[in-house]
């Protein structure tokens, strides 16, 4: 589903990816770890297409296209979504407005009809109970006085909403006490299927205690410097993540 | 409701009807404005003596008067001996289908969702019949005449209710208010007049659009509205279908009267052309609206969404003189390019017990600039008057300007004034955000802006909202990047 290649990319002429090799297949659930700088929101931000970065090498390529030649728009189209780590608040607009919106440029990107209302609000109704987000909120504004956890929990009913292919969680159980982040986390487990894949971006091992990733990489200095399985999740938890450091510092003197 | 072989009738009557106001048309006072300008006018519009005289006492105001000084932008140069003050409704040219339209107009009017009829009769193209707009404003007239209500042109008011128009003009906005009001009163084309009985609640939206011979009122417009006690009226004007016109300055007076528990809701969209995007053309919008509650528990309230004209200069202003009374003021100003807004609101709290809100929301992009201006006074007998005013601005670009000059006199220790004000730029994350969920760049302004603004459209009745809503977002296409 995603191929990256020896992606490189910089902000403000600072290499930030140093040639980033990935494949993600359907149905995966691939975790991304690292130490703070490592550069991990960076490769969530260069995937979904952040003006300010720019790539200077290598290639992505989503469901056989070129991301990397696409609007971030045309990337959400496309199907892929990403929860940020930080959603931004946009007063006045309704966050049921907002998502009829997104919902409707996506079906239209694709040539589908606008959605009924009626059949807009079942499907809203569903997501809703499906992933346990809190009915008073869709109503509101955007993000607008919502806790912490309350706009993480929008992230996961906007991803449940849209339904993309390729879902990007971006540091999402950042700032979560332990009840949201079950509650983040079941609404995750409830939308895996074999025909979706994730990345899930995290600084701690305890949203995988929940989330079960197949893979997980570490990334450091702008590269995936280790590979491996939920083990690695819990060995660098107990390790930190010196001993990697130390490893890869080896192998370039070497 | 009649059947609609006599609507057809009755339009093919009319139509006849007006047949003899060609001749007229083809008449101009001469250049210039001078007393014998003033008495050509009141003659070609048939006018008694009283209303000729109270138009030479503007006149007489009027030439001791200057532009002022004060505004918030560069006067530009306006020649008044240079206009013509009577040129009678210009008859359109007439085009015989839409194929002739300028087709950005028509891109504009299919974006807007106006049908079609009324887009034909917009851009001036021949209609048999604007059907729907006429059987409406039929039925309209007979309900509201069986109510006692009064919905007319200023000019047919001055003949057949002389006694209504003597006793409220100019007690609000006086002959001698400001210069162009008495440049108004001198020369006012013509406009609407609204009286709506004691303990009579009007039932629909009277607007501008629905009254026969709406069009061509010309650049001096003038209205005058009165709400008798215990009264209700809603009234809607202008439209969001843009409006061109080779008048360069207009200087319209609207007039209020709210007696005792009478309320009086006036809404406004603005969308006269407003110049190339190098601030070529465009109109100058200095417009005078006030209202007084001059009775006990009155309200008024003027909501506005102004997007057109190169410079648009108004203070919509309430005098809360009945205690109790209640002034609002709803406000989305939207600049780009190069245009000017210059415009907010006064309230004068005189009475006891008299409460005001002012929502403001500029929104500046291009090189345009726009200003919030605004007046709170409170009287010496105005004990707990309570104003809340809250001026958002917001900035699209970082080649535009937002200002605002808020003045607050209070002389009652008793009263409150509260004052908020925010100014804030559409950030780039919020794009993004919106970017990421599939909605393109443009869409994404057109949303962030609309939720802005949401708190003034929803005082817009519920037609009006949706039209405006969806000016707002073609009003700042490429406005972006």
């Amino acid at each position: 589903m995603l191929t990256i290649k020896n992606l490189h990319a910089e902000v403000d002429g600072k290499q930030i990816l140093k040639g980033i090799n990935l494949e993600i297949k359907k149905g995966e659930m691939h975790a991304i770890m690292g130490p703070n700088g490592s550069g991990k929101s960076s490769l969530s931000s260069v995937l979904a297409g952040r003006e300010n970065y720019t790539v200077t090498q290598g290639e992505v390529i989503f469901e056989g296209k070129n991301l990397l030649d696409m609007s971030p728009e045309d990337r959400a189209r496309e199907g892929l979504f990403m929860a940020f780590q930080y959603p931004v608040e946009i007063p006045g607009v309704s966050n049921l407005h907002f998502l009829k919106t997104a919902l409707n440029e996506i079906r239209a990107y694709h040539s589908l009809p606008a959605m009924e209302s009626k059949e807009f609000l079942k499907l809203t109704k569903e997501k809703q109970q499906l992933v346990d987000f809190n009915a008073n909120l869709m109503n509101r504004s955007l993000n607008e006085g919502f806790s912490g956890g309350e706009k993480k929990r929008n992230e996961v009913f906007q991803l449940a909403m849209l339904d993309p292919k390729l879902a990007i969680l971006d540091e999402t159980d950042s700032g979560l006490d332990i009840d949201a982040l079950r509650i983040v986390a079941a609404g995750v487990n409830k939308l895996r299927s074999a025909d979706k894949a994730f990345m899930v971006i995290t600084h701690y091992q305890r949203l995988l205690e929940y989330i079960v990733p197949d893979f997980v990489h570490v990334l450091y200095n702008g590269q995936i410097v280790k590979t491996g399985t939920k083990e690695l999740a819990l060995e660098l938890e107990e390790k930190g993540y010196d001993w990697l450091k130390e490893e890869v510092h080896q192998k370039e003197s070497v | 409701m009649r059947n609609s072989n006599e609507i057809i009738d009755d339009i093919a009557n009319r139509e006849y009807e007006f047949g003899f106001t060609t001749d007229i048309e083809m008449e101009m006072a001469p250049v210039g404005l001078n007393e014998d300008t003033i008495r050509f006018i009141s003659a070609k519009k048939e006018e008694p003596q009283w209303m000729l005289e109270w138009r030479l006492k503007g006149f007489q105001a009027f030439k001791k008067m200057q532009f002022p000084k004060w505004q918030h932008f560069e006067m530009p140069e306006l020649d008044l001996q240079k206009l013509s003050y009577y040129a009678a409704p210009k008859k359109k040219k007439q085009l015989n289908s839409l194929d002739e339209v300028d087709p950005e107009l028509l891109a504009t009017f299919e974006k807007l969702g106006i049908p079609i009829n009324e887009q034909k009769a917009l851009a001036g193209v021949a209609v048999d019949v604007v059907f729907d707009s006429v059987s409406v404003a039929t039925t309209f007239k007979e309900k509201l005449h069986e109510l006692g209500i009064i919905f007319c042109s200023f000019g047919e008011a001055v003949r057949t209710h002389p006694d209504l128009v003597k006793k409220y003009l100019g007690t609000v906005v006086p002959h001698s208010d400001n210069i162009f009001a008495a440049l108004n009163a001198a020369v006012f084309s013509d406009g609407s007049f609204v009286y709506i009985p004691k303990g009579v609640r009007c039932p629909m939206e009277l607007s501008t659009y629905f009254r026969i011979n709406a069009e061509n009122t010309g650049q001096f417009e003038r209205t005058l509205i009165i709400a008798d006690d215990n009264s209700y009226v809603s009234y809607l004007e202008g439209c969001t279908a843009p409006k061109r016109d080779e008048n360069q300055l207009h200087a319209a007076v609207v007039e209020l009267v709210a007696m005792e528990h009478a309320e009086i809701k006036y809404s406004t969209v603005q969308n006269w052309y407003p110049g190339d995007k190098d601030g070529n053309g465009g109109i100058y919008n200095f417009v005078t609206k006030r209202g007084i509650c001059k009775g006990n528990s009155s309200k008024i309230s003027w909501t506005q969404v102004e997007t057109g004209s190169a410079i648009t200069w108004k203070y919509p202003s309430v005098i809360l003189q009945g205690d109790d009374a209640e002034g609002e003021f709803y406000s989305v100003a939207v600049t780009r390019n190069k245009q000017i807004a210059d415009t907010g609101t006064k309230i004068y709290h005189l009475g006891r017990n008299t409460r005001s809100r002012i929502i403001s929301k500029g929104i500046s992009a291009g090189h345009s600039d726009n200003t919030y201006r605004g007046l709170v006074q409170v009287g010496p007998r105005a004990a707990n008057a309570r104003n809340f005013t809250q001026c958002d601005s917001l900035l699209i670009g970082d080649r535009c300007g937002a200002h605002t000059f808020p003045y607050i006199e209070s002389r009652n220790s008793t009263a409150t004034v509260e004052h908020e004000a925010t100014t804030s730029k559409i950030g780039e994350d919020q794009i993004f955000y919106l970017n990421q969920r599939g909605i393109e760049t443009e869409k994404a302004v057109a949303l962030i802006v609309n939720g802005y603004a949401q708190e003034v459209l929803n005082q817009l009745p519920m037609e009006f909202a949706v039209e405006a809503r969806k000016l707002l977002s073609i009003t700042l296409e490429g406005s972006v990047g």
